[in-house]
């Protein structure tokens, strides 16, 4: 039996009956993935494209309901464009740039989290949860139908997992009960609450903060604007904060912090709900209710992201407080990050060894996610007077003098991870090249003559992008075959971004988009040694 | 190699100290701290390095500890 643990939205995969539940001796898979969240069906589709058979088990037979991720960032788009449905998300999302923050009613300040030109993707757009998986796993059905070996199955839920010397041994329960299968790799990307971590008995440590938030989505025709807007101690909400966001559909987003010690019934209670939501939006305004919930946060992370064949991404990994967007956002990083590296060693066309390198950088990525979310916690909710007595202080000050306004934290909303330090960067040969696409950063959009730069690259594979140097069609580097992007550029965007004071620079840029090495003409030799650093080699 | 200079370097010392003890007469205890925290934000800001800022924050940790 697999008892429901949540509603579903949408019904996408039905559970149906397969040939492996009634094999004598279980059958063995490439990739298991267990979960079909945001995070596993972006690497099912990240694996399918690649031709890497892969089969998701998810407990449910659908997305579930009720929105909790709504800010997609634009390095989650970008990843969407070369996943090919970044469009589509666009298309459904609202679209927004800008911030405001508030005191009481006046404003304080105001962000743009793109305050400059050419890049194809906005800064976030606004997405409910349940519609960016849909497109996820509407995306893996048109691929399904090319022929990519990507199987999803609907109520299959994993109640036991052994490690052995060469495959993962994999107990899964269904309506028609349990059933065996083997797994070469199992990635679980099974949540916060994560069965596979806890079946191996491993640990997720961290803080959890004192404080309680309401959301409360709500559906009302208002003209308010498109701008994420983040209170403090607004005259309907006294000493707590509180956010309004757009969503599509006519639904918004409202959120109030409620405090540590509250009577939770209380809380949740739909009039109560309704009575603070009319003092923030005004009284004249209809609306009703589409979802309500009331969350505490954690920041918590597992140490270890690889266990020998078993890999964590998402939220089984680590978790963070909602208010930088670094959840779903971090997670579809990891995707990005491992899809390749397990296609590529699946091939044999790297060592295992490159397996250890997600846990490198994608446990770096958490790390500054968690650094950030946490900081913003520490500023919303201070756990002592101290912690008070400067807040305060910092919101005072902002009154009075600009200096203080970075340190007002409402929010460190996701950025890209920079794997500085990463032990597939190659050195940075470019003299004088721009900061933002030196090695391990991910490669910066900018405006070419027919369109956008991360729509060339995006082939999911590794490549070359020359600036003003002409490049072969195709770099063969014994089995590997890089192709090849020729570029030129005179004091433009592609210029400031890519060369700096360089004449002329050539990129190794890794599956994911992110730059491995660069220099400032082709050198072959040094590019096949990158490429040997980029791939896990030494 | 320490940043942080611990050696004195006061323009005017006592003008200064004066001066800080001026800004706390009459003030609450409440209002003292409030004081207190804005004037560590805006110095801070004003030495801005971070190297700096660490040092200093140990350095007052440091002189906190009695035996
Ligand atoms: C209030 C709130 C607001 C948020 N806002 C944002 C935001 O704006 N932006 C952002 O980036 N992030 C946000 N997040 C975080 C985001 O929702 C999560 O990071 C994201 O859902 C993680 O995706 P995941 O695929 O790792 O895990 P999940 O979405 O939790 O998916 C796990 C999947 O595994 C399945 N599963 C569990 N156990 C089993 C089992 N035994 N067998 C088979 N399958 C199993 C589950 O059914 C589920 O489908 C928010 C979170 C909250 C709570």
């Amino acid at each position: 039996m697999v008892q429901a643990r949540y509603q579903t939205a949408f019904r996408l995969y039905p559970y149906a009956k397969v040939a492996d539940q009634a094999a004598s001796t279980p059958r063995r898979h490439p990739v298991v993935i267990i979960g079909g969240g945001p995070v596993g069906m972006g690497l099912a589709l990240d694996l399918g494209k690649k031709g890497i058979p892969c089969l998701v088990l998810d407990d449910h037979d659908g997305v579930g309901m009720g929105s909790r991720a709504i800010c997609f960032a634009k390095r989650t788009l970008e990843i969407c464009d070369r996943l090919g449905c970044g469009e589509q998300m666009v298309q459904k999302g609202v679209v927004w740039n800008l911030g405001r923050v508030y005191r009481g009613e006046r404003e304080v300040y105001h962000f743009n989290l793109l305050p400059e030109e050419g890049h194809k993707r906005p800064a976030f757009i606004n997405l409910q949860q349940p519609y960016f998986e849909q497109c996820l796993v509407e995306e893996i059905r048109a691929e399904q139908a090319k022929g990519a070996p990507v199987e999803i199955r609907g109520k299959n839920r994993l109640i036991g997992l052994e490690q052995k010397d060469d495959h993962v041994l994999i107990q899964v329960d269904t309506p028609d009960g349990p059933y065996e299968i083997e797994a070469e790799y199992l990635v679980a990307c099974d949540g916060a609450s994560s069965p596979t971590r806890d079946l191996m008995g491993l640990g997720f440590d961290g803080r959890t903060f004192e404080d309680n938030f309401l959301i409360a989505d709500i559906k009302m025709k208002a003209d308010f604007p498109t701008e994420r807007r983040f209170w403090f101690d607004p005259p309907f909400n006294r000493g707590k904060t509180a956010l309004m966001h757009k969503q599509p559909d006519r639904v918004w987003r409202l959120d109030f912090q409620l405090g540590w010690d509250i009577d939770r019934a209380a809380e949740i209670d739909p009039d109560k709900i309704k009575s603070r939501v009319a003092a923030m939006i005004g009284k004249d305004i209809d609306f009703e209710l589409v979802w309500t919930s009331i969350y505490t946060f954690r920041c918590a992370s597992m140490e270890q992201y690889r266990h020998d064949r078993v890999f964590f991404a998402g939220d089984s990994a680590h978790q963070v407080s909602p208010f930088g967007a670094r959840g779903c956002n971090g997670g579809m990083q990891d995707i990005d990050n491992l899809a390749w590296k397990l296609a590529m060693v699946i091939n044999g066309q790297a060592d295992d060894s490159l397996l250890d390198s997600y846990h490198e950088e994608r446990k770096y990525g958490a790390d500054e996610n968690i650094r950030n979310s946490s900081r913003t916690a520490d500023f919303l909710t201070p756990r002592n007077p101290a912690h008070v007595l400067f807040r305060d202080a910092v919101l005072d000050l902002v009154e009075h003098y600009e200096f203080a306004l970075p340190l007002v934290n409402s929010g460190r909303l996701s950025t890209p991870c920079t794997y500085d330090g990463s032990s597939l960067n190659s050195m940075d040969a470019l003299p004088n090249g721009p900061m933002r696409s030196r090695p391990g950063s991910p490669m910066p959009d900018a405006p070419i003559e027919d369109g956008y730069l991360l729509d060339y690259v995006a082939t999911g594979r590794f490549s070359v992008l020359g600036i003003n140097c002409d490049l072969p069609e195709h770099i063969q580097l014994k089995s590997y075959t890089l192709p090849c992007l020729s570029l030129r550029s005179e004091r433009d965007v592609l210029a400031e971004r890519y060369l700096g004071e360089a004449q002329s620079a050539v990129f190794l840029i890794r599956p994911d988009q992110h730059i491995a090495g660069r220099w400032p003409e082709l050198n072959t030799l040094a590019l096949e040694h990158a490429f040997e650093t980029a791939t896990g080699g030494s | 190699m320490s940043k942080l200079n611990l050696s004195p370097n006061l323009e005017d010392t006592d003008g200064f100290y004066e001066g800080l003890l001026n800004a706390h007469n009459g003030l609450k205890d409440a209002d003292i701290h409030a004081l207190n925290a804005r004037l560590i934000l805006i110095l801070a800001n004003h030495i801005g390095e971070q190297d700096i800022l660490e040092e200093a924050l140990s350095a007052a940790s440091a002189a906190l500890k009695r035996d």
